[in-house]
C-alpha cells in the first residue's frame, strides 16, 4: 500500500491545525485562558471570504483576502477587548465561561446570517490548483500548508525570542504584575497577541477551507478542538510545541485513515490527549510549573 | 414549640416544594395537551438535575469538569437499551440482527442502572484524570466525553448500542409529574449530601485544597466521591433526556450540551442549588418558548416587516443575553445563596409592618 498520499495529507492538515494551535497556545501562555472562541474565529474568517467574493465580484481576489485578514484581526482584537479584558481580575473560571459564551455567540450569529446553510468556499487562484508532487496529485494548498506553517512559526519564534516586543510578551506570560511594574503596557501586549493569533487563524482558514470547501456555522468546532489538542500535546504555552503537536495529530489521524480506522480517527486523537495529560501533563515541550502555597 | 423553632426553615421549604408540586399537578390535568408547558417542564426537570449535578462538582468541590455530556450519553444509552419493549427490539436493531440485551426492565430499575453505568465509567476515568489541575481537568474530561461519543457510534458495537442509528421505542412516560418526581428525589439526595460531613469536606477542598488536606481530608478520595456521585446523577439526567425525546442518538450529546449546562449553572450562580433550578427554568422556558417569536418573520398591521426578526435570531439574542450575564452579573441570580422561604416571609413581614431588620 502506498502510504505517501496519507502522509502528505496528514502533514497538510497538521500544518493547518498548527496555525490555529499557535493562537491557542499564545493566549494560554499569557492569560492562562483556553480561548474556546478561537475555532469559531477560524470559521468566521472563512465565511468572511465567501461573502467578500460573492458581494464584490469585481474586486481582485488578493484584495478580498487582504480585507478578510484585516477584518479577522479586528474581530480577534474586539473579542479580547469586549469579553476578556473586563474580567482581568476575575477568577480564571469566569474568563473561560466568557470564552464559551463568545463561541456560542459567534456560532449563532453566523447561523442567523447564513440561515444555517452550508456555503461553498471560492476557488482561489493559486491555492486551489491541482499539481502532482511525489506521485501524489492534490491541491497546492495541501503541499503548501506544512511549509507555510513552519515558516510562519520560525518567524514568530524569532519575534518572541529576539525582539523587544517578544521580550515583553515573555515577561507578561511569566509574571503579570511584575511586568506591569517594569513599565510594560500589558493590555497592548495582550491585544497584539490576540491579533497575531487571529492573523494565523485567518491564514490557516485559507489553507484549510480551500481543501475542505463546505463551511457552515459549526465548521470551526472540529478544527478548533483538534488544534487545541495539538497545543496541549505539544505543551501549552510553547509555540514550537504547538506546531509539533499539530503535525503529530494530523499525521496520526491521516494514518488511521490509511489503515482503515477512519471511524477511530477522532477517538485516537482524544485518547492521545488523555494519555499525554496523564503521563506528562505539561505536554512535550511544556515547562514544569510548581504551585506555590 | 421547640420543634418548630428548630425546623421552621425546613418545614417552610417543604411546604413550598409541595406547593410547586401541586402547581405541576394542576398543569398536568388542566392544561390543554398542546400547551408548551409540558415540553418545557420536561426539559427543565432534566436539565435542572444535570445542572445541580454539575454544580456539585464545579460549585461545591471546585473541580472544573466538562464531561457531563459524555456521562449523560452513557446514562441515556443504558436506560434506553434496558427498557426497549421486547416486541420492537428486532425492528430497532434490524441492522445488527438483535440486541445483546434480551429483557426489558421496569423504568425505575433502568434509571438506577443508567446512573450506575455513568458512575462506573466516572470511577475508571477519575482514577487518572482527577490528579490534573483546573484547566487540564476540563480538557481531559471534555476529551473523554468526545471519545465516548465516538466509540458509541462505531458499528462494531452495533448489537449493543445500535451503532450510529438512533434507539427508540423504549419506555418514555409523557406525564410531567414523573419527571418532576425523579428530578426532585435526585436533587434532594444531592442537597442531603451537600449538608453532610462529606459536603463540608468538599466545600473545604473548593476553598483551599492544601488547607483541607492539612485538616485531614483525604483529597483523592473526596474528589473521587464527588466525581462519581455527580456522574451518577448526570447519568440519570441523561436517561431523562432520552425519555423527553423518546429517541437516543449520540449526535445530540456534543460538547455544546455541556456548555449549555455550564451556562445554566453560571446564570443560576456557581454554588447555589436553588439558583441552578431557577436558571434551568428561565433558560429553557425562554429559549424554547418565550423567545420563540423572534424566529418568526412578523409583519405589523400597517404592512411593514419588523426588521431583524427571522430564523435563528432568537439564538443571537439569547447568546447576547448570556454574554451580558457572564460579563456584568458574574455572581448569577443567586450567587452562593439558597432560597429560604421562611427568611423571605420574615423579610416581607418586616417590610409590611415597617420594622427594621434586627429591631426585635
Amino acid at each position: 500500500m502506498n502510504i505517501m498520499p496519507y502522509l502528505i495529507r496528514g502533514l497538510a492538515t497538521g500544518g493547518q491545525f498548527a496555525l490555529v494551535a499557535i493562537g491557542y497556545t499564545m493566549v494560554y501562555g499569557i492569560l492562562k485562558l483556553i480561548n474556546f472562541a478561537h475555532g469559531d474565529l477560524f470559521m468566521v474568517s472563512g465565511m468572511l471570504l465567501i461573502y467578500l467574493v460573492a458581494d464584490f465580484p469585481t474586486m481582485p481576489i488578493y484584495f478580498s483576502i487582504l480585507i478578510m485578514i484585516v477584518i479577522t484581526v479586528v474581530i480577534g482584537y474586539l473579542i479580547e477587548k469586549c469579553a476578556y479584558s473586563p474580567l482581568r481580575q476575575a477568577p480564571r473560571m469566569s474568563v473561560m465561561i466568557s470564552a464559551i459564551g463568545v463561541s456560542y455567540l459567534l456560532q449563532n450569529l453566523v447561523a442567523y446570517l447564513t440561515g444555517g446553510i452550508s456555503k461553498q468556499f471560492p476557488e482561489l487562484p493559486f491555492l486551489s490548483e491541482n499539481i502532482r508532487l511525489f506521485g501524489v496529485k492534490d491541491k497546492i494548498s495541501v503541499f503548501l500548508s506544512p511549509i507555510l506553517a513552519i515558516l510562519l512559526t520560525v518567524a514568530l519564534v524569532f519575534v518572541i525570542n529576539k525582539t523587544k516586543f517578544g521580550m515583553s510578551m515573555r515577561a507578561v506570560s511569566r509574571d503579570f504584575e511584575t511586568s506591569q511594574l517594569m513599565g510594560i503596557k500589558i493590555n497592548w501586549v495582550i491585544s497584539v497577541t490576540f491579533a497575531i493569533g487571529a492573523f494565523l487563524a485567518a491564514a490557516g482558514s485559507l489553507l484549510y477551507f480551500s481543501k475542505n470547501t463546505g463551511i457552515n456555522h459549526l465548521a470551526g468546532s472540529t478544527p478548533g478542538i483538534k488544534a487545541f489538542i495539538a497545543a496541549v500535546v505539544g505543551g501549552i504555552g510553547s509555540v514550537p510545541g504547538a506546531v509539533v503537536g499539530a503535525l503529530i495529530i494530523g499525521v496520526v489521524e491521516s494514518l488511521a485513515r490509511a489503515f482503515d480506522l477512519a471511524d477511530f480517527a477522532d477517538v485516537i486523537s482524544f485518547a492521545l490527549l488523555i494519555i499525554i495529560l496523564v503521563v506528562k501533563p505539561t505536554g512535550l515541550f511544556g515547562e514544569q510549573v510548581r504551585e506555590k502555597v | 414549640m421547640k420543634f418548630w423553632d428548630k425546623n421552621k426553615r425546613l418545614i417552610c421549604n417543604l411546604c413550598f416544594i409541595l406547593l410547586l408540586f401541586a402547581v405541576l399537578v394542576i398543569i398536568q390535568y388542566t392544561a390543554p395537551s398542546t400547551s408548551m408547558w409540558f415540553s418545557v417542564i420536561r426539559k427543565v426537570c432534566t436539565f435542572s438535575l444535570a445542572a445541580v449535578a454539575m454544580n456539585l462538582l464545579n460549585g461545591f468541590t471546585g473541580l472544573f469538569s466538562l464531561g457531563q455530556a459524555g456521562f449523560m450519553l452513557l446514562g441515556a444509552y443504558a436506560y434506553s437499551i434496558f427498557t426497549i419493549s421486547s416486541d420492537m427490539r428486532t425492528t430497532v436493531f434490524r441492522n445488527y440482527g438483535d440486541s445483546v440485551v434480551t429483557f426489558c426492565l421496569p423504568m425505575v430499575l433502568a434509571l438506577i442502572i443508567a446512573g450506575l453505568v455513568a458512575a462506573f465509567f466516572a470511577f475508571l476515568i477519575g482514577l487518572p484524570v482527577l490528579r490534573l489541575k483546573s484547566d487540564y481537568l476540563a480538557i481531559a474530561t471534555l476529551g473523554f466525553a468526545e471519545i465516548v461519543r465516538g466509540i458509541v457510534q462505531l458499528t462494531q458495537f452495533g448489537p449493543v448500542t445500535n451503532g450510529p442509528d438512533p434507539i427508540n421505542n423504549f419506555t418514555s412516560p409523557k406525564n410531567i409529574l414523573v419527571y418532576a418526581a425523579i428530578a426532585g428525589i435526585c436533587i434532594s439526595i444531592i442537597i442531603l449530601l451537600i449538608n453532610s460531613t462529606y459536603g463540608r469536606a468538599l466545600k473545604a477542598i473548593r476553598d483551599d485544597e492544601i488547607a483541607a488536606e492539612a485538616m485531614g481530608i483525604n483529597l483523592a478520595k473526596h474528589k473521587q466521591i464527588s466525581f462519581v456521585i455527580s456522574s451518577f446523577f448526570c447519568g440519570i439526567a441523561g436517561a431523562m433526556f432520552a425519555m423527553c425525546n423518546s429517541a437516543v442518538s449520540a449526535v445530540s450529546f456534543t460538547s455544546a450540551m455541556t456548555y449549555q449546562i455550564l451556562l445554566v449553572v453560571v446564570i443560576g450562580g456557581i454554588g447555589s442549588i436553588s439558583g441552578s433550578i431557577i436558571a434551568a427554568f428561565i433558560y429553557y422556558a425562554s429559549s424554547e418558548w418565550w423567545l420563540k417569536f423572534l424566529d418568526l418573520e412578523t409583519v405589523t398591521k400597517t404592512g411593514t416587516k419588523i426588521p431583524l426578526l427571522g430564523p435563528g435570531f432568537r439564538m443571537v439574542v439569547f447568546s447576547v443575553l448570556i454574554m451580558i450575564v457572564v460579563l456584568f452579573f458574574r455572581k448569577g441570580i443567586m450567587g452562593t445563596k439558597e432560597i429560604s422561604v421562611y427568611d423571605g416571609i420574615i423579610k416581607i413581614k418586616n417590610l409590611l409592618c415597617g420594622k427594621k431588620e434586627g429591631a426585635k
